[in-house]
């Protein structure tokens, strides 16, 4: 998904000439495409993720449009106040990028493992926050920032396989359906929603019908979506490469509770953690319950358990 | 207007800067006022003549007070300076007010909020970048206090700065040696200030900070050889200008009491306040 969010970034660039690009050293084979491009809009800021953010504000308040881009945990958790007190505070057209959603850097171990980004970044009210689900999600969601004033936080997964039904389909503040069902409801944000599809078709072949839809935005959240598709299922899952706490099932349990739904709520995501627990992201996602069978077998538990 | 007539200026208005202050922390009854007091001098000197900010163009130049505690002393300059009127002033801290202890944009003249120290550097060196991007000569004056140098994030900015040459950019610490809980040699040790930002490729000047002559000549010029950034380390006294306060800690937090408000008036009502 990087190559893409390269691509995207680029006619973005070519277009408007405000667009700078800053990293924190990360990028390496990804980012020489800009680089050499517009050497002059290109910074390696070096390992400094509060002056990487810092700089960006000064950068946006004089016009510029900046891209900071780093690992999601550093781009996000390090300079987590420079945020708050730069672009958000000064409603200003900071771009954070934080790159590998959930687990995406399985072997590297905790310290690489983005589980609380959305949830911090959710909640500063002015930050615009996309979790795109695949390649071409990520590429809308490059070209949507063109059209937000304020400040953008864009998590970037690893990998970007299309999500089944997804066709591309991206809009700033809305959800998507990517497969109708009656029984039970599956919601997923980011790549992980390849695997809420695979337990849907796993699900199909019991004979339970799922829903699945993505959410790719928080802030604007896709309320009014979530709650006309709730409102119809019975039980629905939160799907997400996060901690169960703070992120779309949260966001979930909000819509769910402040509009009255009578729709059960079961949060899959992490919830404790992941010490001394490396590997592959597949390998992690079984560990966690997120895996297609286990969310498949998740489901079907819940489902059972409302007769 | 000459050199001396400049200097009569500027000692005026921090003279009229100091009266704001004592009156403000009274009325609002809050602290900070030794902060306050140690960089009247090199507000005043800055607000007369040294910032190109005579309209709210995007050319400007800008002005970061990142030890934003002490922000009563940017208010008094701004009110002195036409540019927050006494009815605004007169709301400082109090209910819904815009001008809280520490700065916040939504002010005229308030280039960037701050309160949380470290930030403010960074930030600075973006705008110097930006104005270096835009060809632009503009210039950026970012005004620290000595334990901000404690966050390590002022050290990123620093290097960033060195490297990246931003000769437009002028870093001003407030060498009040002072800190919250203690002095800044028993708490985290400073020295050898002036060594270190040089060690980072800095341009260093070191002045009385409260010698607006001085200070004019260390601000006015523009940075060092081969687009260095410069730095004005600036010897001040917390306190100063109040007897009773000057470099005591419990100045850092205290408000003034009905009696210490008469002295403290008395000692700085040299001016007028406008």
């Amino acid at each position: 998904m990087r190559t893409e969010f390269l691509d995207a970034l680029l006619t973005l660039a070519e277009r408007d000439e405000r667009v700078v690009l800053l990293t924190g050293d990360v990028g390496f084979t990804v980012l020489e495409p800009f680089a050499e491009r517009f050497p002059r809009r290109f910074y390696n800021v070096g390992v400094a993720e509060q002056n990487m953010v810092g700089t960006a504000t000064g950068l946006a308040e004089a016009g510029w449009i900046p891209f900071a881009y780093s690992i999601a945990t550093f781009a996000t958790l390090r300079p987590y106040e420079f945020i708050r007190n730069g672009p958000v505070l000064h409603e200003l057209p900071v771009r954070i990028v934080g790159v590998g959603g959930g687990f995406d850097y399985g072997p590297n171990g905790i310290t690489h493992y983005a589980l609380e980004d959305v949830a911090v970044m959710r909640v500063q009210p002015d930050l615009t926050v996309l979790c795109p689900a695949d390649a071409d999600q990520a590429r809308a969601a490059v070209r949507a920032t063109a059209e937000l004033a304020g400040p953008v936080y864009l998590r970037v997964g690893k990998s970007g396989d299309p999500v089944p039904g997804l066709d591309g389909r991206f809009r700033v503040g809305r959800a998507e359906v990517v497969r109708e069902g009656g029984d039970v409801g599956l919601v997923a944000t980011g790549t992980i929603a390849r695997e809420a599809v695979a337990a849907a078709e796993l699900l199909a072949a019991e004979g339970v019908g799922a829903a699945v839809a993505v959410v790719s935005s928080f802030n604007p959240a896709p309320v009014d979506d979530l709650v006309e598709l709730l409102e119809r299922l019975p039980v629905v899952l939160a799907v997400e490469a996060h901690y169960a706490a703070g992120g779309l099932g949260s966001l979930v349990a909000e819509v769910i509770a402040e509009h009255g739904l009578d729709c059960k709520l079961v949060r899959c995501g992490v919830r404790e953690v992941p010490r001394g627990i490396a590997g592959s992201q597949q390998y992690l996602y079984e560990r966690y319950g997120l895996s297609p069978a286990a969310l498949a077998a998740t489901a079907v538990r819940s489902f059972a358990s409302l007769s | 207007m000459g050199a001396v007539s400049d200097a009569d200026a500027r000692e005026a208005l921090a003279a009229a800067m100091r009266r704001v202050v004592v009156e403000q922390s009274k009325r609002a009854n809050v602290g900070h006022i030794g902060s306050c007091l140690s960089i009247v001098d090199i507000v005043a000197t800055l607000f007369s003549g040294v910032l190109r900010r005579g309209e709210d163009d995007a050319d400007r130049d800008r002005f970061v007070l990142s030890k934003g505690h002490a922000a009563l002393t940017l208010y008094a300059a701004l009110h002195l300076t036409g540019r927050l009127d006494a009815a605004q002033l007169e709301t400082f801290c109090g209910d819904g007010t815009a001008l809280a202890t520490h700065p916040d944009s939504a002010v005229g003249g308030v280039d960037f909020s701050s309160g949380s120290l470290g930030h403010g550097l960074s930030f600075g060196a973006g705008a110097a970048l930006a104005a270096q991007l835009d060809g632009s000569g503009r210039r950026v004056f970012v005004l620290l206090s000595d334990a901000e140098c404690n966050e390590g994030s002022v050290w990123e900015a620093v290097m960033f700065a060195a490297h990246h040459r931003l000769g437009n950019l002028v870093a001003i610490v407030d060498l009040n040696g002072q800190q919250a809980f203690g002095y800044t040699d028993d708490v985290l040790s400073l020295a050898p200030l002036a060594d270190r930002w040089r060690a980072f490729g800095w341009d260093v000047l070191e002045v009385d900070g409260h010698d607006v002559a001085a200070l004019g000549g260390a601000l006015g010029a523009t940075g060092g050889a081969e687009g260095r950034p410069r730095v004005v380390i600036a010897r001040t006294v917390f306190g100063k200008g109040v007897g009773f306060m000057e470099s005591r800690i419990e100045w850092h937090y205290w408000p003034l009491s009905d009696e210490q408000h008469r002295q403290a008036l008395a000692e700085v009502a040299g001016a007028p306040a406008g």
